[in-house]
């Protein structure tokens, strides 16, 4: 007679290899790294070891790829110390057998959107990734999350790895998105409710009508920014659209193995009468468009809304904060979000670089004309193809907007692609921190659709009034 | 790594909440090699230097007191964001040994634990009355003991932390992780059967379909 477990508990305890004291010894079944891993590869060398399953690990070069001129390869890369990079993780996954999405690879992009695509990534696993932003895996109803070079070095030379059990935290989210906002308000507004530390030691399970109403991509954008509110991973049940979702990809099992992990992931979701050790609630319903204002993600306001005073705050530490935010920023206190000029738009990254992210994107671009620059980056090779195979790199170059090679880009700004200081930018990406886009940069997390709206107005802008007018 | 026993410096008060690992070390430097000599100068690379290289003097890093700190004090949400380790490799450059601050990005605070960084967490309260004390005597030092889980603000007055017992027994004595693990490779073994038996397509990955 078990108790009733939650879905955490469950694939929690279906790794545990040994616990010591208040560690938990877990078993990994996919590592994800890329071209920032190399200190894990110096270590490995350091201390003479190889990957003990390197078919469980999996490479992408995707922060350092460039976006123009793939068809040239690395050549394409005029900065040797960025071209160097790729060409490191090259040189070590030939050397230790691990299977590299490199530049010349049709199916490269960014490892949170190639994982998903490739089967790589699915239910019931503990995936570790080199990269925050690993939650995005979550939404395929697994256990995944982000860890530094040492624990990956762990990860990939003994496929194991040592952990604290973290607490559990349930964000139920009931009612209907309404028109005009995307799952990227929602997750904004989240981060916005609880903080950007609000879910520190925890893992989020999303839960609730709103998200059993959401695609698989749009999930994936929730999932992906757990991190920003803190939490250690995010996840949310394996449903039938994350079964129909999975079916047939390259790297998922097949044939007898399939019927099998089917009948094991049904058993996954959370049992009725789980207790969470914190529960938070969000009316999906009330929401409108979101737009960051500061520099840090808990620094999102409705677009409707007014840039905040620093006398609204409660301690000096966070007075300081917003004053320290606003001058950055360079925004007046009280000042309408919606009359907030921009220099760039950057619509992309593993938060909001998929098809169904340029398909909201292209619906809005298709209404003027691009007023500043505005870059579309595709997630990855798939995703690109299928957009140019439904026309939208036609409607986004008629808008004036620019279609690009798949990669980081602008979220990491690493690879060439940057802003220049005091650049403004209505970006897609998940991180507003000071100096993330570029020396100097300023950067405002919206939708893709909000994106798209900020480039054809010039200005920060309510994306209801325009897709109203259309 | 270095063990961490107890500690007597000088510390250096940060009064921003929400200092992210992009501040720490700004992404463009996570391509140096650890060990690298220009790490010293990574730590808030943005926030002390401007663009000629030349140090921004209303820095608090670039005040005389605080150049030999080896303890920050923080507010809430210290190193939330990237997973980037590089952000504990500019700490350890600059010669920081321990962070005390009222709440942690989780993998940033496991980044610190394995490079032998303490993160230690106290109330909010404890942290701005460290930081007052910081500010009013340039002179002041902080001792953290580790063994006891004690800190002991400039005015002499002590606080308690927790800390695991696993994760005090590797700083102190400076354990790497691998090591620990070898120890336990029948129970790895073992592991690899019951799950193989259990669950093979989760055991094995699945060899591309096309």
């Amino acid at each position: 007679m078990t108790s009733a477990q939650t879905m955490f508990e469950k694939i929690w305890q279906q790794h545990v290899i040994a616990e010591e004291e208040d560690e938990a010894l877990l078993y990994v079944d996919r590592c994800l790294i890329h071209e920032g891993s190399r200190h894990t590869f110096d270590q490995m060398d350091e201390e003479g070891r190889s990957p003990v399953e390197p078919d469980k690990v999996f490479a992408f070069s995707d922060h350092y790829a460039q976006t123009t001129g793939r068809d040239q390869g690395l050549g394409a890369i005029s900065d040797p110390k960025i071209r160097g990079m790729i060409e490191l993780l090259t040189k070590n996954t030939k050397k230790h057998g691990i299977r590299h999405f490199d530049i010349g690879d049709p199916d490269q992009g960014i490892l949170h959107v190639v994982g998903p695509e490739q089967g790589i990534t699915i239910p019931g696993i503990l995936l570790i990734g080199a990269d925050s932003h690993t939650a995005t895996h979550g939404a395929l109803g697994n256990l995944s999350f982000g860890a530094g070079s040492s624990e990956v070095y762990h990860v990939v030379v003994t496929q194991t790895l040592w952990q604290r059990k973290p607490r559990s935290m349930r964000i139920t989210i009931d009612g209907t998105l309404p028109f005009g906002v995307a799952s990227k308000d929602l997750i904004l507004a989240i981060i916005a409710k609880i903080g950007h530390g609000g879910a520190a030691g925890h893992v989020i399970e999303y839960a609730g009508s709103a998200v059993d109403a959401m695609t698989i991509e749009q999930r994936m954008t929730v999932c992906n920014m757990s991190i920003e509110a803190g939490g250690r991973a995010g996840m949310m049940a394996p449903d039938d659209k994350v079964l129909d979702y999975v079916h047939g990809r390259p790297y998922t099992p097949a044939g007898a193995d399939w019927d099998q992990a089917v009948e094991y992931w049904r058993t996954l979701p959370t049992d009725d009468g789980a207790l969470f050790d914190t529960e938070v609630s969000l009316n999906a319903s009330e929401l409108t468009p979101m737009v960051t204002w500061g520099t840090n993600p808990e620094h999102t306001l409705p677009i409707t809304g007014r840039a905040p005073s620093p006398e609204d705050a409660g301690t000096e530490a966070d007075k300081r904060e917003i004053a320290a935010a606003l001058e950055y920023m360079d925004i007046k206190p009280g000042m309408p979000l919606d009359k907030i000029a921009v220099n760039r738009v950057f619509i992309g990254s593993c938060t909001n670089g998929r098809i169904e992210d340029l398909r909201a994107a292209a619906e809005v671009a298709g209404l003027g004309k691009a007023k500043v620059p505005a870059w579309i980056v595709p997630g990855s090779g798939a995703v690109k193809r299928q957009a140019e195979a439904e026309g939208l790199d036609k409607v986004f170059t008629a808008a004036g907007f620019e279609w690009r090679d798949p990669g980081c880009s602008l979220c990491t700004a690493i690879n060439g692609d940057i802003l220049q200081p005091g650049e403004r930018c209505a970006s897609t990406s998940n991180r507003n921190f000071k100096g993330r886009q570029g020396l100097g940069s300023r950067t405002h997390l919206v939708s893709p659709a909000m994106a798209a709206a900020a480039a054809i107005t010039g200005t920060l802008t309510d994306v209801r009034n325009l897709a109203k007018g259309s | 790594m270095e063990g961490f026993t107890k500690l007597t410096a000088a510390a250096v008060p940060i009064d921003e909440p929400n200092v992210d690992t992009n501040q720490l070390c700004p992404t463009r430097f996570n391509k140096m090699p650890i060990g690298d000599p220009d790490y010293p100068r990574i730590l808030f690379h943005d926030q002390r230097f401007n663009s000629d290289g030349s140090e921004k003097p209303d820095f608090i890093l670039n005040q005389d007191a605080y150049r030999n700190a080896e303890i920050i004090v923080a507010d809430r949400n210290w190193g939330g964001g990237s997973s980037r380790e590089t952000a504990v490799y500019a700490l350890m450059a600059y010669g920081i040994r321990c962070v005390i601050a009222s709440s942690f990005g989780d993998i940033h605070r496991n980044n610190c634990l394995k490079n032998g960084v303490l993160p230690v967490t106290l109330p909010n309260e404890t942290c701005i009355a460290l930081r007052r004390q910081l500010q009013g005597n340039l002179e002041a030092t902080i001792t953290v003991d580790l063994e006891s889980q004690t800190v002991t603000a400039p005015d002499g007055t002590q606080h308690n932390f927790d800390i695991t017992p696993v994760s005090k027994r590797c700083l102190v004595k400076g354990l790497d992780d691998v090591g620990r693990t070898e120890e336990f490779q029948s129970d790895i073994d073992a592991f690899r059967v019951r799950y193989q038996d259990a669950l093979p397509f989760q055991a094995a990955v699945a060899k591309p379909s096309n």
